[in-house]
């Protein structure tokens, strides 16, 4: 066990895979000498050598067309995009590609591959260092799409991304890479995906979050139990597919949900949230299903904790929708 | 480059040698693909199958270049290279089966027809929007050299291809990473309906390729024998360890873009009938009857030999039952998540579609 923060979970994953398995490589710009605009990938090149770790000409198109050919070939490449905010050129690659290799071939051909990549605002970043682009490809049949929250997590669904054999989109809250630290096994280990954690336990509201924002939702559940108001907060940890078990149960014994995330509200993924709890447990709701999200503007920069669905704004959602 | 000379001799300095049983083998392949073509292209009109999109001219091309190809290597296909797949040794039957979208599609009825694929024959699969495949073969042939293969990939596109953002980062990472790939580009001088002149502002495609510092050449693309030359030496290249090439395939596409298309709107006839005479197969036959090993008895023969082939695969296709409904829930992910699992049945169970026909 060593103490790690985000940054450093996901530099001891992505070693750790490279060590396990020689097809694993990686690939994106600034990677290799530089370690990564964010240093994540800081000393992978100087183990593995430039044939693992590629510094790679500044294409997000070549970056994931490229990875999807080595994964037709059977090596386990991992591309980073330096931003979320600069997936778009390799949009096609990953929609109409790398999602819908394994379908439109019956099975014959599959592309496992993880395109990690920071999403998210709070850092002074503006509209393009600061999207969360990632309802976009859970809206892509084929596609899996994590976002872990804490370093412990990451490095578990980062390997176990890695492992599976469908396409993974990982995102990563770039606001969380250096703030916390926590205990993480040095040797290799897996969090399955597909389920979800509940990290407050609580009777009155469930508070469903994930990556950042989830220090919000648990800041706001605090502040909002010493006004009486016992908030469930689960971590989704992977978007999609969804643990609709984890998140259905919950509300049955709250009878209220609230979703926070930071992207733009409309056809967000809590749109999607309350849509299925609403189809699953009309009968326990309690209070019309709630989001607290970015707004429907591009992402500003002055008064990004405006924009910002911060704890500030979630606890009254979260006392109205108690007290509802 | 051109190795057939317009009177069916060859350029003794240009020859690469096959044998000519080989040669005889290229154009039967050729006129297979054509006999093929024309009758998909009749079972369109008929409203038997939805859609082709064929390779009229252009077989030389497709035919030469696969022949090219060793065994090991691998092709990743545009959409009209069926004909690359069936020289490999795919099933025609699979094929029409394919075309018809019936129980035995290998696709399962998911895609349009003309989208084949097949990992034996290490042959990729089709995607339509233009020019996605070709990052993905760099990407393949990357992988085949950082395995020590000594494998290369061919990747075959359009002209039309080459605006496209993925045919220049295709080129560049292939150039940084001296990637064993054969760009095949196939000039046939339309994307649709818009001419390769007014496509870009450059005299030539192969003229892109300097700027990646891929070697290029512009040859013949009606002449089997040199295209087979150029992709051989490319691949021999490749081997090597010499990187990529791009090779320029001068052709004309006879046909429409697909059977969707009336290229009578954008082309004169009098441009169709002038590169009519520069047929592939016109050429290639003239060369094995100078040759004294092809007789008008003998393209007879196997003309009817083909379309008996085609005609009995079409009928066995048309007996087949359509792909199962429960087909469109599988092969999404590795294995099927809960939603899936609940649309399958929502669906299964639900009421169904009536014929567009009973419709209209």
């Amino acid at each position: 066990m060593t103490q790690m923060n985000l940054v450093q979970a996901i530099n001891s994953g992505l070693r750790d895979a490279m060590r396990q398995n020689e097809d694993v490589l990686l690939m994106g710009e600034d990677i290799g000498r530089l370690g990564g605009v964010f240093r994540v990938t800081q000393g992978l090149q100087e183990e593995f050598g430039p044939e693992r770790v590629l510094d790679t000409p500044l294409s997000e198109t070549g970056i994931i067309g490229t990875a999807i050919g080595m994964a037709l070939y059977g090596l386990r490449p991992i591309s980073e995009i330096q931003f979320a905010d600069f997936i778009y050129p390799g949009f096609d690659q990953l929609v109409n590609e790398a999602a819908k290799y394994r379908y439109r071939t019956a099975g014959e051909f599959h592309v496992p591959m993880v395109v990690r990549t920071p999403y998210g605002g709070g850092i002074r970043g503006g509209q393009y260092h600061s999207q969360s682009p990632e309802s976009l490809f859970i809206h892509t049949a084929g596609l899996k799409v994590v976002c872990p929250s804490n370093p412990y997590d990451a490095k578990g669904l980062l390997i176990q991304s890695i492992l599976d054999e469908d396409p993974v989109v990982f995102f990563e809250p770039k606001r969380v890479y250096r703030a916390i630290k926590m205990e993480v096994p040095d040797a290799p280990y897996t969090v399955p995906l597909s389920e979800a954690q509940v990290v407050r336990a609580g009777e009155h509201v469930t508070c469903v979050a994930w990556g950042a924002m989830l220090y919000e939702a648990f800041a706001a559940a605090e502040e909002v139990a010493k006004q009486g108001v016992d908030v469930e907060v689960i971590d989704l940890r992977t978007l999609w597919p969804l643990d609709i078990e984890a998140i259905v149960s919950s509300v049955k014994k709250t009878g209220r949900i609230v979703v926070v995330h930071e992207a733009p509200r409309t056809c967000g993924f809590g749109s999607e949230l309350v849509t299925l709890v609403t189809e699953q447990a009309f009968l326990h709701l309690e209070a019309p299903p709630a989001r607290v999200t970015g707004f429907d503007t591009p992402f500003p920069l002055t008064h990004e904790r405006e924009y910002l669905p911060l704890a500030h704004r979630i606890a009254p959602v979260l006392i109205g929708t108690a007290r509802y | 480059m051109q190795v057939i000379r317009d009177d069916g001799s060859l350029d003794p300095k240009l020859d690469p040698g096959l044998s000519i049983d080989r040669v005889v083998a290229l154009y039967k392949a050729m006129v297979r693909t054509r006999v093929i073509d024309d009758r998909l292209q009749k079972i369109q009109r008929q409203g038997r199958i939805a859609f082709h999109v064929g390779s009229l001219g252009e077989e030389a091309a497709i035919i030469g270049s696969a022949a090219a190809l060793r065994d090991r290597d691998w092709v990743v296909p545009c959409y009209r290279e069926v004909g690359a797949l069936l020289w490999r040794g795919y099933p025609l039957q699979k094929y029409i089966d394919h075309m018809y979208g019936n129980a035995g599609d290998p696709l399962r009825g998911r895609q349009m027809p003309d989208h084949t694929f097949s990992k034996v024959h290490r042959y990729l699969s089709v995607s339509a929007p233009i020019g996605t495949q070709i990052p993905q073969a760099v990407g393949l042939a990357m992988a085949a050299k950082k395995r020590g293969q000594d494998e290369c990939v061919g990747v075959f596109f359009g002209d039309g291809a080459t605006s496209s953002n993925d045919f220049h980062a295709a080129m560049n990472f292939a150039g940084v990473y001296r990637a064993p790939v054969l760009f095949l580009c196939r000039n046939n001088g339309y994307a649709i309906s818009l001419r390769t002149e007014d496509q870009t502002a450059v005299r030539t495609l192969a003229e892109k390729a300097a700027a990646y510092r891929v070697p290029a050449s512009r040859i013949d693309g009606n002449d089997v024998l040199a295209v087979w030359r150029a992709v051989r030496e490319g691949v021999q290249r490749a081997s090597e360890g010499g990187g990529p090439s791009f090779i320029e395939l001068m052709t004309y596409r006879l046909g429409g873009h697909s059977t969707s298309d009336d290229p009578r709107i954008y082309r004169k006839q009098e441009e169709v009938d002038a590169w009519r005479r520069a047929d592939p197969l016109l050429r290639l036959r003239k060369h094995i009857e100078q040759e004294d090993v092809w007789t008008d008895d003998l393209d007879a023969d196997w003309l009817s030999v083909c379309e008996a082939e085609v005609k009995a695969c079409v009928q066995r296709a048309e007996q087949k039952p359509p792909s199962e409904l429960r087909d469109l829930f599988t092969d999404v992910y590795e294995a099927q998540p809960w939603h899936l699992r609940e649309q399958e049945t929502q669906c299964l169970e639900g009421p169904r579609a009536k014929d567009e026909e009973d419709e209209s």
